[in-house]
């Protein structure tokens, strides 16, 4: 591992000078990313400011009825909480179906939030990665992208995006909190991660010195009735292939809400808007489900190595939704 | 170079690292401390498993700066000076390992598991999120270890010294 400087920042304000003053100083968190593309040679930061010492670590209900979550709640707790476990158990379902239990003991949500992807050319520094090194082309496009995306792609990468939490946030319409020294603002789940286009090392709507603060959910009746599916090729601690967080409200027999988002298909955390809008006001049915489905997925682009998630992908939305309507939440 | 005070089974050590220095490497290499096993050295295996103030977590990802002053237990420190700890017995008489690479993970994720299991906490097998206390089937104890990897596959071994030991302590 390249030699850094470490510090550990008491509070966000020295957090906030320790990047503002310095271009290549990097956040640490639970460092299961981090640590690893640093050893890896693919990160390389002169400094490394430890931020979980910060006062990031609560969950909190807001006034009015959203859920406030610090950046820095590690992943197992947030899994566990008794407000995420009652009133969005798609993001407690979606925490537990990644990595383990020790990664997720160590894992903080913003480093969630920004972990990288695990395209293998990515990690392996004899390739070539348009997203590792602009311009030097795309290992996977010619080669072997079983895992990765459908949706989303472009001619320069096609890397999926790897968390499970984020495919959840996208669903509940989740805003994450950023702060720099030049102020607070909010970003919505739907425009912090960018799909690559001709920039793939762009990942987010954040510029380097600023920090994740907190992750806002707001009042749902629809996210209580809501579920994670994971499709991956084995049971366990494997990255998906395909996942589905779904949120639906049902009356009378007619869709009156729906949230949904696709993971391991897609270069950014997938907010399905085409199938939501096929759902919205449809009868409550396999058929409608199915079509929504279809939509969602018409614009997918599949190659020799990965068009099989296509079809996995319509049929993993199908079921998750069924199982909704059938057997509702799993809280 | 910085210093940093671990505090390791119940003793302290002022060790000046690199901060680069994982807590698996200080632990092995600077504390000689070899109980604790670097499989893959990528969070990918859970042969470092160590608790960290009770809790597991994977020491090769863990820079050990970031973990001055908190209570770190290994292997050793699980075993103690005599006739070791009853989880291992479990282990020995379930045929829970064979070339035993795997197996001081293995126990200290068991412990740091139970804990979890015990305050409560779901699994992604958990099938009812809000119900108080999921009961430890062997789904569960499978998952809840699904962050330790044994290449000699004497996982059918592992779950059953678990489910024995944890049906042991239910009963104390
Ligand atoms: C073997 C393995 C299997 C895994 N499987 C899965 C899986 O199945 N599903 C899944 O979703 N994930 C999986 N993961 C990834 C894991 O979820 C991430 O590594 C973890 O969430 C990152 O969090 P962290 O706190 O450790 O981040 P770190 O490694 O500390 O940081 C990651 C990045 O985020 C930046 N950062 C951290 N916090 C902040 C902040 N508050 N503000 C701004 N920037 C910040 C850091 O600078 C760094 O660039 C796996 C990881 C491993 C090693
Ligand atoms: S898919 Fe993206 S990350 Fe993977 S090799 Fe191509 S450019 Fe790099
Ligand atoms: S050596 Fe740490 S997880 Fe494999
Ligand atoms: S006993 Fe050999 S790796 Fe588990």
């Amino acid at each position: 591992m390249r030699p850094f400087s470490y510090v550990s920042a008491p509070d966000v304000a020295t957090a906030l000078r320790a990047v503002a003053d310095d271009p290549g100083a990097k956040f640490l968190g639970g460092g299961t990313n981090l640590v690893d593309l640093m050893r890896a040679g693919i990160e390389q930061p002169d400094t490394v400011v430890d931020i979980t010492s910060l006062p990031l670590a609560e969950i909190g209900e807001r006034p009015d009825g959203g859920v406030r979550i610090g950046a820095l709640v590690r992943n197992s707790r947030l899994a566990a909480h008794p407000l995420i476990r009652a009133r969005y158990p798609v993001l407690s379902q979606a925490v537990l179906a990644g990595a383990s239990a020790q990664l997720r003991n160590m894992a903080t949500v913003g480093g969630n939030l920004l972990q990288r992807t695990r395209c293998p050319y990515f990690y392996d520094r004899t390739a070539a990665c348009n997203k590792r090194e602009p311009g030097s082309g795309c290992g996977a496009i010619g080669g072997f992208n079983r895992g990765h995306a459908v949706l989303g792609v472009s001619g320069a990468c096609i890397a999926a995006h790897p968390s499970d939490m984020c495919v959840a946030l996208a669903a509940l319409d989740a805003v994450v909190e950023v702060e720099s020294v030049r102020g607070v603002r909010r970003v919505p789940m739907a425009s912090f991660h960018r799909p690559p286009g001709e920039t793939p090392h762009v990942e987010t709507d954040l510029s380097p010195d600023e920090l994740v603060t907190a992750v806002e959910l707001p009042p749902s009746p629809t996210a209580a009735n809501s579920r994670y599916r994971k499709v991956r090729d084995r049971a366990s601690y494997a990255f998906a292939l395909v996942s589905v967080a779904a949120a639906l409200e049902v009356r009378d027999g007619t869709v009156t809400g729906v949230g949904l988002a696709l993971g391991g298909v897609a270069t950014t955390p997938w907010r399905a808007r085409r199938a939501e809008h096929a759902l919205l006001g449809a009868p409550a049915t396999e058929e409608s489900f199915r079509r929504a489905a279809e939509a969602e997925l018409a614009p997918a682009t599949g190659l020799p190595g990965n068009a099989f998630k296509i079809e996995m992908a319509r049929r993993a939305v199908t079921a998750t939704l069924r199982r909704l309507l059938t057997e509702g939440s799993p809280a | 170079m910085v210093e940093v005070r671990l505090r390791v089974n119940g003793a302290d050590a002022s060790l000046d690292l690199p901060p680069q220095v994982s807590l698996l490497d200080a632990l092995r290499e600077r504390l000689g401390l070899t109980g604790t096993k670097k499989g893959c050295d990528q969070g990918a295996c859970g042969a470092c498993t160590v608790l960290a103030d009770g809790e597991r977590i994977n020491s090769c990802l863990a820079l050990a700066v970031q973990y001055a002053g908190r209570e770190i237990t290994t292997i050793e420190g699980i075993a103690g000076d005599g006739p070791g700890h009853p989880l291992q017995a479990a282990f020995v008489r379930n045929d829970g390992l064979q070339c035993g690479y795997c197996t001081s993970g293995q126990i200290c994720s068991a412990i740091g598991m139970l804990a979890e299991h015990g305050a409560g906490m779901p699994s992604a097998v958990t099938e009812h999120l809000c119900a108080d206390g999921a009961e430890l089937t062997d789904d569960e104890i499978r998952e809840r270890m699904s962050g330790n990897l044994c290449r000699c596959g004497a996982y059918n071994g592992i779950v059953d010294a678990i489910r024995e030991f944890a049906a042991a302590e239910a009963e104390r």
